[in-house]
Parts: structure tokens; sequence; C-alpha cells
């Protein structure tokens, strides 16, 4: 029987010659990450279980990433943990402090993940992997343990929707505008327990960057994964990063999909999504009355080089408008240093802006940026629930770096201009 | 296996940020987390929940976060039994993984009220709205998840 791109891999990785959408599977790993939330409670769940050995120490990435540098005692306790069990168990992929970067952006950068591999991460972000070309999907921390134990996971083989792109991107749009679009028109269960896969002529004309932000907001629409066909740009990414040999797979062409999805990526505008849920999407043209209090560019979403890039070309020369608050965070120790070497940093703290080192922080209201009652900020995150950045009478709005660079400068909500 | 208590009614989309807000997440302790279970759509749930009361909940329960922590501490505070029309498909894979009861029935959560009392029989997938004196019957799960659930979660069914 045809099969999707997703539905090849987790045949391949359950010894399988085909499978159909709804058989339930168990699949070999290549990859079972944690953070330093979700990585206690499967340490927990692992000794509690009586298992003393991991499958592979080099199958496991555990990445302190969301409350470190320690945001408190207890996150402190979190972290040594952690530490303690990757020095015991010798993980090879562990990273603390100093090394460290927010796990989306930094296993693939650091060439732990790669094309056709199946991974799950105990963090919802953990789709972001799909724009390599790998089916990867998030789990919570007793899934964690079980992987870390024997080196499966069990699925539901998922069924799929797929999306059409076509066009190319104005100058003023990026992956991030895609993704909100799309979640605006299908709504956050519009994939649910669904994988997205992207395809058609589009896709040549998206960056890595871009494609990696696309698949990290998947399970923004509920879905399973989200991943991209590998081309030329995926190969060239992967060039020289990853040790393991990416294994290169494609859809058959009479694939069977829910539904299809057209877009045009040059009917894309500037998009914004309101509180409180992604879905809540509107040209952000249409929003300029909003004044903001506070700016966060950062995150798994949109923490990597582009992102940063399209910041500093927004707010070089310029000054963060008064009474705005405007947090960058470089996602990874490799962003952060290119960022000094190119002179973003000087650029943004020029600007009136801070720059923190690598942390989830804001965008889940841990610390670094929490918001007060009433308060509003526009951020580059994955999610505006209540009281996601802080207090539950705060709102935050989810925008592209472009889009917060250029409201940092106004105070208000504002679209960046085409052809910047 | 089945529990009997009293009904907290919620909206569509309820978040796993609502249930258990990230900034308690510095540690992992099942009863200090629970302490704040529904702190941000509902301050007053861990004072009113008894054992065996029952969440019944709009789409796509448990969106966003893949947090255990949220099924976890829902279990923890005593609550016996999520209904919701869907689940965000991780809360699904963890409420399964740590053996808190889940059911997927749309019209029993349309039509029952917040404060009813009804029955859930597991087994069954039978729901009985005492206060009305209706019933209704669940999607059952498939044979290979209720193994695990019988065997006590994900781990011990591995063992």
């Amino acid at each position: 029987m045809a099969m999707t791109m997703t539905q090849k891999i987790l045949a391949r990785h359950a010894g399988l010659d085909s499978v159909t959408p709804g058989q339930l599977i168990s699949a070999k790993l290549d990859i079972v990450l944690g953070n330093d939330i979700t990585t206690p409670v499967a340490i927990n769940e692992f000794n509690k279980a009586g298992f003393s050995e991991v499958f592979d120490k080099d199958k496991i990435a555990i990445v302190l990433d969301h409350f470190v540098p320690n945001k408190d005692i207890k996150a402190a306790e979190q972290s040594k943990k952690c530490r303690e069990f990757s020095c015991s168990h010798c993980i090879s992929h562990f990273y603390d402090v100093g090394k460290m970067g927010i796990e989306h952006a930094l296993l693939p950068e650091q060439g732990v993940v790669t094309a056709g591999d199946c991974i799950i991460g105990a963090d919802s972000h953990t789709c972001t992997y799909g724009a390599l070309g790998a089916f990867s999907t998030g789990v919570g921390s007793t899934d964690m343990a079980a992987g870390m134990a024997t080196g499966m996971a069990w699925f539901k083989v998922p069924s799929a929707i797929k999306i059409n792109l076509t066009g190319k991107l104005s100058k003023n749009c990026s992956g991030k505008d895609v993704i909100l679009t799309l979640i605006g028109k299908i709504g956050v269960d519009g994939a649910l327990y669904r994988s997205m896969e992207f395809t058609g002529e589009g896709v040549k004309t998206l960056s890595m960057d871009d494609r990696l932000c696309i698949c990290n907001m998947t399970v923004e629409a509920g879905a399973k994964n989200g991943i991209f066909p590998v081309d030329d740009i995926t190969r060239e990414y992967l060039k020289n990063r990853c040790e393991r040999t990416p294994v290169e797979y494609t859809a058959d062409a009479d694939a069977v999909y829910d539904e299809v999805i057209e877009i045009n990526l040059s009917e894309i505008v500037p998009t914004v999504s309101c509180p409180h849920l992604p879905e809540n999407t509107h040209p952000a043209a249409e929003l300029s009355h909003i004044k903001i209090d506070q700016v966060v560019i950062g995150s798994c979403t949109n923490g990597r080089m582009e992102d940063m890039e399209a910041a500093y070309n927004v707010l070089k020369g310029k000054k963060v408008a008064n009474g705005v608050r405007c947090i960058i965070i470089p996602a990874t120790m490799e962003i952060y240093r290119e960022c000094i070497v190119r002179g973003y940093t000087t650029a943004f703290v020029d600007a009136g802006a801070v720059v923190s080192t690598p942390t989830c922080g804001p965008c889940l209201g841990g610390y670094m940026g929490i918001l007060a009652a009433g308060e509003k900020c526009i951020a580059t995150t994955n999610r505006n629930f209540v009281g996601r950045m802080g207090h539950t009478e705060s709102e935050v709005y989810l925008a592209s770096p472009q889009t917060a660079a250029t409201s940092a400068i106004t105070g208000y909500i504002t679209a960046p201009e085409e052809g910047k | 296996m089945q529990t009997k208590g009293k009904v907290f009614k919620y909206p569509d989309n309820v978040d796993t940020d609502v249930i258990i807000p990230a900034r308690y997440l510095n540690t992992s302790d099942a009863a200090e987390l629970s302490k704040h279970c529904m702190e941000d759509i509902d301050a007053e749930f861990v004072n009113k929940v008894s054992s065996g009361d029952v969440i019944v909940a709009g789409w796509n329960f448990g969106c966003g976060s893949s947090r255990e922590h949220a099924p976890l501490v829902i279990k923890t505070c005593g609550t016996g039994c999520v209904i919701a029309k869907s689940f965000a498909r991780i809360f699904y894979r963890n409420a399964i993984n740590i053996g808190l009861p889940i059911l997927e029935c749309e019209q029993a959560a349309e039509e029952i009220c917040a404060g009813d009392e009804v029955r859930v029989d597991f087994d069954t997938g039978v729901i009985t709205n005492i206060t009305t004196n209706k019933t209704y019957q669940a999607q059952p799960f498939p044979e290979f998840i209720q193994n695990i659930i019988k065997s006590g979660g994900l781990l011990a069914s591995l063992k």
C-alpha cells in the first residue's frame, strides 16, 4: 500500500514492509530527548521501575535549557539530578551551561539528529526535526523513561494532511508567518493525531531556519509531527554535522492524505496570533492600535541565526521605544557567539535591548521576562495561552522576529515594511 | 474499575499551562505540584475537589506542553477520571502511561453539567449521570492500550 513519508519512516523503524493509519506499532528510536523539566520526572520513573542501564548512551540527549543558568534552588536541584544521571550513565549528548542551547535549535545544529531518524522527546516541540526529513514527536516523561531503557516506543500510525506550498515569501515574511497563517486556517486541533506533510514547489524557497520554525509549531495545530521532504537545502545543512548517515525517504506519489491544503507563499502577510490561542491570527497591519510593554525575540521557534539577523536588520541604528523592554535570546551558544562576532549584540544593546544567554525562560513564564497583570508582550515564541508568560491577566501576541523587532521600535504592534 | 463523584466542567482547549503553570515546574514532587492543579483556570479547584471527582471538558483537552506533570497533578488531587470530547495527543499518551483514566465521549461532555454526580465504569466505558439519570457509552480503548492500563502504566507493562 502507498505510504506517506512519515509512514515509511515508521514502517522501517518497526521492521515492517508497510504500515497503515491507525495501526499500533513498536518502533526503534534513534534519539530519545529530555530537558531539565521533563528529565527529572523520567529519571524518577526509570529508577522506580528498577532499570539500571540505558539502552544506548549515544542515543540519549539531555539538554538543560528551561531554567538555566538556574533560576532558583529548586531548579538547581532539578539540573543537578539530570547532571548526575547523565554522568553515571555516560550520556554522550548531555548539554550543560556553557555548551547548551535551546534543545530544538541545538540538536539539529550539533548534528545529533538527522534525516530519516525516528525521534521522541519529552518536550512538545520535538516535532521541530521534521524539517530535516525525520519523524520526530513530543511525548511525556514516562515515554522518555521507557525509551531510555528499551530504545523503543509505541505509536499509532498517523494519517496525514498534505500542505502544498507554491510561490515565494515576500521579504517581510518568514516561516513564522507561514505556520501562524496555517494554524489560523485549521485551528489548534486541526491536525490532531495526524502528520502535517509539507510539499510542493514552494519548499525549495524556504531556508532550513524557516522549515525548522514551521515544523516546530505543527504541534500548535495538534499534529503528531510535521515533516519536509529532503532536498539540496537539507543535504547542505546536514553536511559535516551528523556522524550518522542521513537516510532519505520520499512519500509515494499515490500516498493517501486526509486532506490537501494549498498555501501560496506569495500571498502570506506578516501575521500575529492574538491572545489566548495560537489559532487567533490576524494580519499584523490590523493590530497597530495595540500598545506593547515587552518584546521577546528568541525561543525554540525563532532563536536561530536568521532570526537574529532579521532582528538586527530592523534594530541596527534604531532605538527601542520608551516604555518597552526588548529581550533578545539567541537560542544556542554558537548563535550567541556569532551574534557577538557579527556585531549584532552591540547593535541590540545600542538599541536599548538586553541580550541573554540561551534559555527557554520567558516563553513558558519561567523567568527572564515575566509579565505583570495587564501587560502586553509581542513575542516570537510559540504559545499565547492564559498566563503563559506570567500573570493570568497579561497578554502574549505571537509574531515573527521582523514583526517583533519592528514593534519594539514603534511601541505598538507594527507590520514590517515590504522590501525590508 | 470505576469512579463516582461530582463534576468539574471546563471548556475547549484546556492547555497544560493552566492545568499546571510552568512557574511551579522547578520541582517534580507530585504532592507539591498538585497544590497548584488547574490554578490558572480555576483557582478554587484544589479546595473543592474530592477523591473520585470527575473533570468534564470540551475538545482538545490537555493541549500545549508535553509536561507529564499535568495528568500527574490531576491524578494526585484525587480526580477519578477525565471525560472530554477529545484529548491532545501527548496528554492522551501521558494519561495512559501514568494510569489516569480518561474517556472520549462527545455527547457526555456536551450534556453533563458542573456539579452533576456521575459514575464512570472504565471496563465498559459506560458513563452514568446520576443527577439526570442518563447514560452514555464512551469509546473503549484498543486492547494494546488496555493492557498498559491493566499493567499499571507503561513501565510496569515493560517489565
